[in-house]
């Protein structure tokens, strides 16, 4: 039996008609709307970001299609602002994050030995202390600046990326494949990439689309805080927080965030799990 | 299992270093930021006389280290030290709020690991199927609404509306197990929700990974029942990751659910931490970041060994 | 292949895991939490506040938030109460009397009172309680006795105290909630023995306290429920879901809008304070550009207050005018400036300043006050009519009153009523107080305040203190936007429930004032 092997490069859907449909059903076109209104969002928008313009959480009406929010700025605007300002920071740190962690994960699975006990200690340390408490004490100390808080955001969640980074390569390392590969004379950068990598791609991908919306949703917890995005910056995390009262008096305010982020985070994963069945498909 | 007793053994030893960077790490982190347990307690209030007498009586005056060292020997003779802001003793403060938190996560944990796999090997069973999508639907949505909100919305319905259960997870000593039980349901359900969608889609797309490799069509193709080759074959190779996020999110139900206690008003260990960081109370932030590091360490552990019953070949990793 | 040996193994193992985790779980379920006997709950008066933290403590000299405070009460006696009307009345002390010019004051101490230990009440445990927040002590109350120099006994029933400078509302002033009344040499504050309606049961600190009625309280139609349970729930949608799911009786710090929400069910009732508490921006009057009078006047007028206060407080408050008085004090001078929203007016200031397009940058956090952050929003947006830049910077609330607050140029904080309009000045804005958040020294107002607290005479006390207004209104560097009422909620079933002149939950004596229907 030949050895398993990576998913295949050459696959492509079968059939044009049925390729539309899974495309539509893919989740691409959510996330490719909610890109658009991120890059067209001061164009698009039909009032300022902090602009007031009602009374406290006026009901939708022909002005203010989805109404007004807990200070009276149109809520349609600070969505669409909401996803300009949020969107870029979590990919940001998704991609810091998702980089740091597979690196170290799949360097410590592969090399293993003392390599594997000392990052894995140390990730284990960073992970000891809770998120918000980690955060709130490097960017006391470094201060609030974009860069630092994509650089905090990225290494706080890299720490688990890797857990799940490594416990994905150290199943492959032991592989008869990989084994081969290193009794060639392979160099760890080639094994990695070549054989541990795309064998590793479910799983990472299925971690990567969750912790887009995890980081998604720790940009509010930070702006809770007091860190992250400055007021009056529109977030759509923060909005919901600002807005939850509403709910105990039957408003819907806190919905519209809440279903943009849903809607976000259906489009990216469905985005992944298209690509990772057109992947599979022999 | 010789193997798995050097791995534990090792793993024990390591443990302790842990601890002790954990300790220092905390220790000095919170010295760093702003303020002091003086200024804390005071805030608004303060003046310079009752300032100074408070940090005299603590000995806040002498240099970090020293303050560091002193409570390491303490600790070494198994005492962990007084809090600064009330002069109870640290234990005291910390193991009952300890228990609540792992009360909590237990029962979270207990619903939520047995759905997470279950869910996860149906839908990867039929994979594009109607339970698959229905169930990565839900999931997608509950990991998209923050973890407040939910807390909120299920006690709009079941406290508010509908009356069934308390809004407040308030344990008291008079209470008995079946009312206790009733007091945590509400944000029992809400940690499932928060966990649950991160275990089941890993699970999901680790199997899927494994299933479309040569050897699984093989067995399929050899007359194998599709359940039996997903049990015996498929699963133990998918295992590594699926250990690795219930490892994860069971650290993330000890450490991080401060803000389902906060809706909930539950005593747990999270408050007490982000209270006792807030109030510069050292040997209190210690304390917890000594229970919660040991608690990631025997979980990292536990997912270390688990995995390696589960795929031998690790072994020889 | 994976032989079944490992599977079993695997099974085993998790098996043992789980049923570890969940008899673990189970055990620490039944097994937590002190016993007591709050089983018997009749005639138990449940409250759920803001105010509470897990460094609480119940000595006096810690008192810094509202849980202890009002635990303090159930337990202890102060030496002067105030009433609904704002008035000084005794409490523990049965009268007093100034000598002359109001720099020495005689005590006479209510008779027949007696400690829950069974001590009789005398005048060493009076000076016994109050020394304890003078001379070297961690209390901040400190600044409300240290006009104090000479305290001593008299005989059985009384007590002299004198003054460094003359205070013609001394009782007022002895209100303060920190200082209550324990037996001569107590120190054992885990268990605090006092002259009040109810003994402590259970204290569990920011968690929950439960006290309990000993009966025979000296104070007359006062201490009726049988027991208190106070419960700390910090979080606003929380302490509402509380309430209305029928957890607590009784809960304060709710915001406008859920006040009215709780207005319309007739299951509950809402009642209403103005205490005097307010919230400020604080300009430092020694930093550029805030040293110029025209720009804080420019600031003072770029703010939009009637807007304020309809969408953060839905008009639960009174327009502050940039002093810390509020309209409800006898002693509010009516003639001051009117500071409404006018942005020509505050381009004038600027103008004159010669400092047009201002840009300057206000930091704060909900750590100083209730809706700071918002109220900083639509100050930015007001005031950017005026041709003023208003940035908002928002900073963390954690450490925020020792890194923000008297440091930051530009920053919020907030202050709760004063019992005395001298107090009031004390706090924040003579020369000599330590939280003179707005740097501001004017050796005329520290004269004026000082000679009218000595004031005997009501009518000219009252003059003094206009002018006193006039000043910290047109010159100082506090901009008070809002005078913030205190809203508390309760279900129906409380009664004798009245609004109170200072703090809420009637001055904190709640416990011992409301019965059960």
């Amino acid at each position: 039996m030949s050895a398993a092997r990576g998913p295949s490069p050459e696959s492509r859907p079968s059939g044009a008609s049925r390729g539309w449909l899974r495309f539509a059903a893919s989740g691409a076109p959510l996330v490719a709307l909610i890109l658009a209104a991120a890059a067209l969002a001061p164009w698009v928008a039909p009032y300022g970001e902090a602009q007031f313009v009602g009374g406290v959480w006026d009901p939708p009406n022909l002005q203010h299609w989805l109404g007004t929010d807990n200070l009276g700025r149109d809520m349609f605007t600070r969505l669409l602002f909401g996803a300009r300002n949020t969107v870029t920071l979590a990919a940001l740190a998704t991609v810091l994050a998702f980089g740091l962690g597979v690196t170290l994960g799949f360097c410590a699975a592969a090399v293993g030995g003392w390599v594997d006990a000392l990052v894995s200690r140390a990730i284990e340390i960073l992970l000891s202390v809770p998120v918000l408490i980690s955060a709130l004490m490097v960017l006391s100390v470094l201060g609030n600046s974009l860069p630092v808080l994509i650089a905090t955001i990225g290494l706080l969640e890299s720490t688990r990326v890797y857990t799940i980074a490594r416990a994905v390569a150290r199943g492959i390392v032991v592989r008869e494949f990989v084994a081969a590969a290193r009794l060639r004379g392979e160099g760890l950068a080639w094994v990695l990439v070549r054989e541990i990598l795309p064998n590793a791609l479910a799983p990472l991908a299925a971690e990567g689309g969750l912790r887009f919306s995890f980081i998604f949703l720790f940009v509010a917890s930070l702006s809770f805080l007091g860190l992250g995005i400055q007021p009056p910056a529109a977030d759509w995390g923060s909005m919901v927080r600002e807005n939850a009262q509403a709910i105990n008096f039957g408003l819907a305010a806190p919905l519209y965030p809440a279903t943009a982020i849903a809607l976000l985070t259906i489009g990216v994963n469905r985005l992944v799990d298209h690509y990772l069945a057109a992947e599979a498909r022999p | 299992m010789a193997g798995v007793t050097r791995l534990i053994a090792a793993r024990v030893g390591m443990g302790l270093v842990t601890l002790v960077v954990i300790s220092a790490l905390l220790f000095f982190a919170t010295d760093l930021l702003p303020g002091d347990v003086a200024a804390a307690l005071l805030g608004p209030q303060a003046t310079p006389e009752a300032l100074a007498t408070i940090r005299a009586t603590l000995s806040l005056g002498d240099p970090a280290g020293m303050r560091y060292v002193h409570w390491l020997v303490g600790v070494l003779h198994g005492d962990f030290g007084r809090s600064l802001a009330t002069g109870r003793s640290v234990v005291t403060v910390l193991l009952p709020r300890f228990a609540n938190t792992l009360a909590l996560a237990g029962l979270a944990a207990l619903v939520s690991v047995p759905l997470a796999l279950g869910l996860g090997l149906a839908a990867a069973m039929r994979p594009g199927g109607r339970l698959d999508r229905l169930v990565s639907t839900l999931c997608l949505v509950t990991i998209s609404v923050p973890e407040f909100f939910i807390g909120y919305l299920l006690i709009l319905i079941f406290s508010v509306q509908l009356g069934w259960l308390p809004s407040l997870a308030v344990l008291s000593g008079g209470m008995s197990f079946v009312q206790r039980l009733g007091a945590v349901t509400l944000p029992v359900i809400t940690l499932v929700l928060v966990v649950l969608a991160h275990m089941l889609r890993m699970t999901r797309a680790a199997l899927l990974s494994v299933m479309a490799a040569p050897y699984i069509e093989t067995a399929l193709l050899k007359g194998l029942r599709r359940r039996t080759v997903v049990l015996r074959h498929a699963l133990p190779n998918a295992a590594a990751p699926i250990i690795a996020v219930i490892a994860l999110n069971l650290g993330y139900l000890v450490v991080g659910v401060v803000v389902v206690e906060v809706v909930f008003v539950y005593p747990g260990a999270g408050q007490l931490m982000v209270d006792a960081v807030g109030k510069r109370d050292l040997p209190l932030v210690q304390a917890c970041g000594l229970a919660f590091a040991t608690t990631y360490v025997i979980l990292n552990l536990i997912a270390d060994v688990v995995a390696i019953l589960v795929n031998p070949r690790l072994r020889a990793a | 292949m994976s032989p079944p040996l490992e599977r079993r193994d695997f099974l085993r193992a998790a098996a043992l895991c789980g049923t570890a985790g969940a008899l673990g779980g189970i055990a620490s379920l039944s097994g937590c939490a002190v016993p007591d006997g709050s089983g018997d709950t009749t005639g138990m008066l449940r409250i759920g506040m803001a105010g509470g933290s897990t460094s609480d403590s119940l000595d006096p000299r810690t008192y810094v938030d509202w849980m202890p405070i009002n635990i303090g009460y159930q337990l202890m006696n102060g030496l002067v109460e105030i009433d609904d009307q704002g008035r000084a009345v005794p409490e523990l002390l049965e009268s007093w009397e100034p000598q002359g010019d109001a720099r020495v004051w005689t005590f006479t101490l209510r008779q027949g009172i007696v400690f829950h230990n069974g001590k009789s009440l005398t005048p060493e445990d009076v000076i016994y309680s109050l020394n304890l927040h003078r001379g070297h002590t961690p209390s901040a109350a400190q600044a409300v006795v240290e006009n104090i120099v000479g305290l001593r006994k008299l005989d059985a029933r009384r007590i002299e105290i004198t003054l460094q400078g003359a205070d013609a509302e001394l009782p007022a002033t002895l209100s303060d909630y920190r200082l209550l009344v324990v037996p001569d040499g107590f120190a054992d504050w885990a268990h605090p023995i006092g002259t009040g309606a109810y003994t402590l049961e259970v204290f569990e600190p920011g968690v929950r306290c439960i006290t309990r009625k000993v009966g025979g309280y000296w104070k007359p139609n006062a201490g009726h429920v049988e027991a208190i349970q106070v419960l700390g729930i910090g979080d606003a949608i929380a302490r509402t879901n509380a309430l209305i799911s029928g957890q607590v009786d009784v809960i304060n710090r709710i915001d406008g809008r859920t006040a009215d929400l709780l207005r319309r069910n007739s299951r509950f009732q809402v009642i209403r304070s103005q205490t005097g508490q307010y919230a400020v921006f604080a300009m430092n009057c020694e930093a550029e550009p805030y040293a110029k009078a025209d720009i804080r006047l420019a600031l003072k007028y770029a703010i939009d207050r009637e807007r304020l206060l309809k969408t953060l407080l839905n008009g639960y408050g009174m327009v502050g005018n940039d002093q810390p008085i509020p309209p409800n004090n006898p002693y509010f001078a009516t003639d001051l400036a009117r500071h409404a929203y006018d942005p020509d007016q505050a381009r004038h200031h600027l103008r004159n300043a010669g400092r047009e397009g201002l840009e300057v940058t206000l930091e704060v956090s909900d750590a100083a006050f209730f809706g700071a952050l918002d109220a900083a929003i639509l100050y930015q947006a007001a005031a950017k009519e005026a041709g003023i830049t208003l940035n908002v910077r928002r900073r963390p609330a954690d450490g925020y009153w020792s890194a923000v607050w008297m440091q930051a140029p530009f920053c919020g904080s907030y202050s709760d009523g004063r019992t005395t309009v001298d107090a009031a000045f004390a706090k924040a804005y003579k020369s000599t107080s330590a939280s003179n958040e707005t740097r501001w020294h004017r050796p005329e107002f520290d004269r004026l305040a000082n000679l009218a607290r000595g004031e005997l005479d009501p009518a000219r006390r009252r003059e003094l203190y206009g002018v006193c207004q006039h000043m910290i209104c047109d010159d100082g560097g506090a901009l008070i936007p809002l005078f913030m009422d205190h809203i508390e909620a309760g279900s129906d079933k409380v009664r004798g429930w009245k609004p109170s002149a200072i703090y809420d939950l009637m001055g904190q004596r709640i416990g011992e004032r409301v019965w059960l229907a």
